[in-house]
């Protein structure tokens, strides 16, 4: 049997997610004495493979076609469908990321199949696969298993440890027929700065209404310059018109998952700890004493957010030389 | 433009989880119209009173989501359809797209729209599923739309981005947080609910077995997480505080 | 005996605190501190329906019913207080009277402007030597060809200062005492009209409660609302009616103080343990949950009989005067279940405190609720 993974692309680059779910299915399948199948989907993509094949791959198979240029659903649904149906694989999994969001549910409703979504883990016990997977924005956490004969799942980002392996690694072309899509992507409008996308980043620094105005979000900025960290919002300062929707963390925003979560000015509810609650470290900046963010974080600083991140800035530059 | 809306009913996002023998106890749990459904039901409800037509709002669940769907029916749908069943009750997500599929395919519709997920299991697979199911084209994450001459334009949230999608209607479309500002049902808008239609449907109403929506996957075990350790509020002056944080973040907990 | 929701009470409930959560709450520190009129809030109100919850739809109500009124009132003054007086002046302070007593052609105008949120209504009847006495009437309306001529001041009126039409209570015949009273409708868009003093207050400070100045006001004849000697009438049903409102308005305030008081015993610790371990806390939460509950199925089961058309001034009155001493002595021991924490302008209990004065003494105070009570069992 194997296990195939969906190895993830836009623009040509490969999207740190896929390293992590290549790692995660390099491990089940070693688990599982299951071969590891990379498809790589895009329009002249050859050249991704050899940074796949560090990851320990038995197989990757290539399909090029300028018709998956751009991502759609329908032509990647099809080629990953034809290539599920092709390989009849134990287990499929992708990145629980913009795009595999968009995908895995077409194709397990193609194929007819059981997808659990968003895992944090994935257990093989010798005989079956069970996934555990966050619900009620992590106020609990379910175990699922998955009764069809091809499993699928997507895996949530920055969670899965990245870790190179040794593998066959051969290269195979997939030429399926690819069928046309009826969606056409006219635009794809990136956000301005280089910072880290805020599901992948390391580092995030999060600021609320406690900003008291959005020039606030400036002192923000320098801090997460200062630790390459990526920008977050909470729901009251994006209500407020400080921050776009994008940059929101919690229950109707973005889960993340960082190594260090700096949260300056916000209070700490609970729809907020739903989006961050998974963070390795947590840091908490605020001024009252009582506000549950200081209950929830790994390190609490009481004060006046004004007066604390100045001096976190001047003293991470003076540690960074 | 006739629009058919796709919502779930949903705990209340403030709602204590309580878990009784390995499964999430709904006992005495305030039930909402999942949030995200309600920007649905919102642009659905827009586009209607722009163009004509009508909106339909679906679900499958239980009595109680009679409720929810009376709700929609206050912020200005004009009618209901619940698909209840008792093999819908293990159902997973497949097997609701697949119910839902089989109704709306039976109406007349330009467009179908969902929440882009669920604040429950956080899935997001139904949109996309039901898009399968029905054969059309689908437009996730949705933060922005026009539509005109019965082609939508369709903002899509991406990873640190957003793109722009075209494509003609009939398509499954699904709601971001972002894409406008939910209104509140009005008090007329409560009165006149009473009096529209909602109508309840089985499975072999609908001419499905328990067989086509049987579940793939199953919670076998839900838990509640691991409590965090207690933290330390740091002490001091701001300049020890922030010393004394640096020196964890670098050497204990290595995280810069 | 059914004590469940209806589904429109459900919907009613939700809803409004939902909205009262979103919008009004976050008004509320700032509409206290700086008398502020919520004149956004009034409008988002009214564009729900909640400035005419009873008013049949044909006058552009929401054709509701009064607990669904109730409902309404206490969500929103859970998060404001002022903002719930706001909106049961309006409701049953002025729509109420001209949808009982009213002309075809007064609903058709005045009941629907102020139901629709058009236009806000407020009751002039307290004057300076008529408070509980409220037949002392001296503000005079003469009747000079095709136009009442009214003469007078009325003080502490709320809305008063944003108001767009009055009903009034003046006398039109000195001789006959309270039968010489008649209810006008008065707009207040009228040379012969100004707002006199503003009371600078404890509580509700973000409504207005005002000095309605008369001189020569000349309004025209058919502003007359219900007949000539029955205005003391019109006066005394409408107030049984408020009743209701202000009793929910209590009951707003005593769920604040209680669940803010018990949110904050869970987490505060003294002692090594939350203070919500201590058995002196609980009971002072039992006895006021149960209180609460008690205000509560007193004052729905007033809006019920009234719903009915049944007789209700009876218990409308048992509802105000329990509810409204609830939540003072609620807002008293929420600050000091706080302690010193409550009683500084951190916390939002000082506010509760300070607005759950004026239930006690508004629309009947509490010693006037007690003589309704007893005149009604001691007949
Ligand atoms: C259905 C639903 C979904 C929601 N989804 C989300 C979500 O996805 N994400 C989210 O974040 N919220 C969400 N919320 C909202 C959530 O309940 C909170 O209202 C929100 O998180 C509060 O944001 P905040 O912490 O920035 O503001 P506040 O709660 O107002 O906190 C501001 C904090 O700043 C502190 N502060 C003020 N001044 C200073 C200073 N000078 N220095 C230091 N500290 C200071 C204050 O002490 C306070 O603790 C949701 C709510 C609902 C009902
Ligand atoms: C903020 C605010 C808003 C108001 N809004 C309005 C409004 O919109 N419209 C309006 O017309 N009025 C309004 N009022 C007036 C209010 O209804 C009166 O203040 C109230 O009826 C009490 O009258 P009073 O102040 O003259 O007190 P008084 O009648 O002088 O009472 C003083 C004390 O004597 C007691 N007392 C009086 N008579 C008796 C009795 N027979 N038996 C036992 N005890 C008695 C009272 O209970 C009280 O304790 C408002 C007042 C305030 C403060």
């Amino acid at each position: 049997m194997s296990i195939v993974v969906f190895a993830e692309q836009r623009g040509g680059a490969l999207r740190k997610i896929t390293f992590e779910v290549i790692s995660e299915g390099k491990r089940l399948a070693t688990a599982a004495g299951d071969s590891l199948k990379v498809l790589l989907a895009g329009d002249n993509v050859s050249g991704l493979a050899e940074e796949l094949k560090k990851f320990g791959p038995d197989e990757i198979a290539v399909v090029n076609s300028d018709k998956l240029a751009d991502y759609t659903t329908e032509s990647y649904a099809g080629v990953l469908t034809d290539y599920v149906k092709q390989e009849n694989p134990s287990l499929v999994l992708l990145g629980h990321s913009a795009i595999g969001k968009d995908l895995a549910p077409r194709v397990t409703a193609r194929l007819g199949a059981g997808l659990v979504s968003d895992c944090i883990e994935i257990n093989y016990d010798g005989g079956d696969f069970s996934f555990i997977h966050p619900i009620y924005a992590g106020k609990a956490v379910a175990t699922y298993k998955v009764n069809s004969a091809v499993k699928i799942a997507t895996l949530r980002p920055n969670i899965f440890a990245m870790e190179e392996a040794e593998g066959a690694a051969n290269v195979v072309d997939f030429a399926p027929e690819i069928a046309a899509s009826r969606t056409t992507v006219k635009e794809v409008i990136q956000q301005a700065g280089d910072r880290p996308e805020l599901t992948e980043a390391d580092i995030i620094c999060s600021g609320g209404r406690g900003l008291g105005n959005p020039e606030g979000f400036d002192l923000i900025e320098q801090l997460a310059d200062a630790l390459g960290a990526a920008v977050g919002s909470s729901r009251a300062a994006v209500d407020a018109g400080w921050r776009d929707h994008q940059a929101q963390v919690g229950q109707t925003g973005k889960v993340v998952s960082p190594n260090l979560y700096i949260a300056c000015g916000i209070s700490g509810a609970i729809q907020h700890l739903a989006g961050m609650g998974s963070s390795k470290c947590i840091v908490g900046i605020n001024k009252d004493p009582e506000a549950n963010i200081l209950t929830v974080a790994d390190f609490g600083i009481e004060g006046d957010l004004y007066k604390v991140v100045p001096a976190l800035i001047e003293k991470l530059k003076e540690v960074n030389g | 433009m006739n629009i058919v809306t796709c919502i779930k009913q949903t705990f209340d996002t403030e709602a204590k989880i309580v878990i009784d023998n390995g499964q999430v106890s709904t006992q005495g749990v305030n039930l909402i119209v999942n949030p995200y459904d309600e920007y649905a039901v919102e642009e659905s409800i827009r586009l209607k009173e722009k163009n004509g037509g009508e909106v339909v709002v679906v679900s499958v669940g239980g009595d109680k989501t009679q409720e929810a769907l009376r709700y929609c029916l206050a912020m200005g749908a004009d009618r209901a359809v619940l698909i209840q069943d008792p093999a819908l009750e293990q159902a997973d997500n497949l097997g609701c797209a697949v119910a839902m599929a089989k109704l709306i395919s039976q109406m007349e519709y330009d467009l179908v729209f969902c929440g882009k997920e669920a604040v429950d299991d956080g899935a997001a697979q139904v949109p996309s599923m039901l898009a399968e199911k029905l054969d059309l084209p689908q437009a996730n994450v949705l933060t922005a739309l026009e539509i005109a001459d019965g082609q939508a334009t369709a903002t899509r949230e991406i990873d640190g981005g957003s793109e722009v999608l075209e494509m003609k209607l009939p398509a499954v479309l699904s709601a971001q947080k972002g894409l406008n500002e939910v209104r509140y049902p009005s008090l007329p808008g409560i009165m006149k609910a009473k009096r529209k239609e909602l109508k309840v449907v089985s499975l072999a109403d609908l001419e499905l077995s328990a067989e086509d929506v049987a579940a793939k996957t199953e919670l076998v075990a839900a838990e509640l997480p691991p409590a965090r350790k207690a933290g330390r509020v740091l002490s001091g002056e701001i300049d020890e505080m922030v010393a004394e944080l640096v020196s964890l973040l670098k050497d204990e907990a290595k995280v810069i | 005996m059914d004590f469940s929701y209806t589904e429109e009470e459900r919907m009613m409930l939700q809803m409004t605190r939902d909205f009262a959560e979103k919008t009004v709450k976050p008004l509320a520190v700032e509409s206290d501190r700086e008398h502020k009129f919520p004149r956004d809030t009034v409008e988002k109100m009214a564009a729900l329906g909640l400035m005419g919850v009873t008013v049949p739809p044909e006058y552009e109500g929401a054709g509701m019913t009064n607990i669904c009124y109730s409902i309404a009132v206490e969500e929103i003054s859970r998060h404001c207080a002022s903002t719930g007086i706001i909106v049961s002046v309006n409701n049953s302070l002025a729509c109420e009277p001209v949808k009982l007593f009213g002309t075809e052609a007064q609903k058709k105008k005045y009941l629907a402007d102020m139901a629709s949120g058009r236009k806000l209504g407020c009751l002039g009847l307290t004057e300076a030597n008529a408070g509980s006495d409220a037949a002392n009437v001296s503000t005079t309306a003469v009747l000079d060809g095709d136009e009442w001529v009214i003469n007078g001041q009325k003080i502490f009126i709320t809305n008063g200062n944003e108001a767009d039409y009055c009903i009034l209570i003046a006398q039109t015949d000195k001789s006959k005492g309270h039968r010489g009273l008649a209810a006008f409708i008065v707009d207040l868009d009228n040379p012969g009209f100004k707002v006199g003093t503003l009371e600078d207050k404890l509580g509700i400070r973000g409504s207005s409660t005002a000095e309605l100045v008369f001189e020569d006001c000349h309004i025209p004849k058919e502003n007359l609302l219900g007949e000539l000697g029955k205005g003391f009438k019109v006066a005394l049903v409408t107030l049984d009616g408020g009743r209701i409102g202000v009793a929910s308005q209590a009951l707003g305030i005593a769920r604040a103080a209680i669940e803010d008081a018990a949110a904050y015993a869970k987490e505060r610790v003294q002692f090594g343990k939350p203070i919500a371990n201590l058995q002196a806390i609980q009971w002072m939460l039992a006895d006021l949950s149960t209180e609460y509950d008690a205000a509560r199925l007193l004052t729905h089961r007033a809006a019920y009989l009234k719903d009915q058309q049944l007789p209700y001034s009876k218990e409308a009155a048992m509802g105000k005067l329990m509810a409204s001493e609830l939540a003072m002595k609620a807002a008293t021991k929420g600050i000091q279940i706080l302690g010193g924490y409550g009683y500084t302008t951190d916390y939002p209990m000082e506010r509760y405190f300070r607005d759950a004065k004026i239930t006690e003494i508004y629309e009947g105070t509490s010693e006037i609720m007690r003589l309704v009570v007893s005149a009604n069992i001691l007949r």
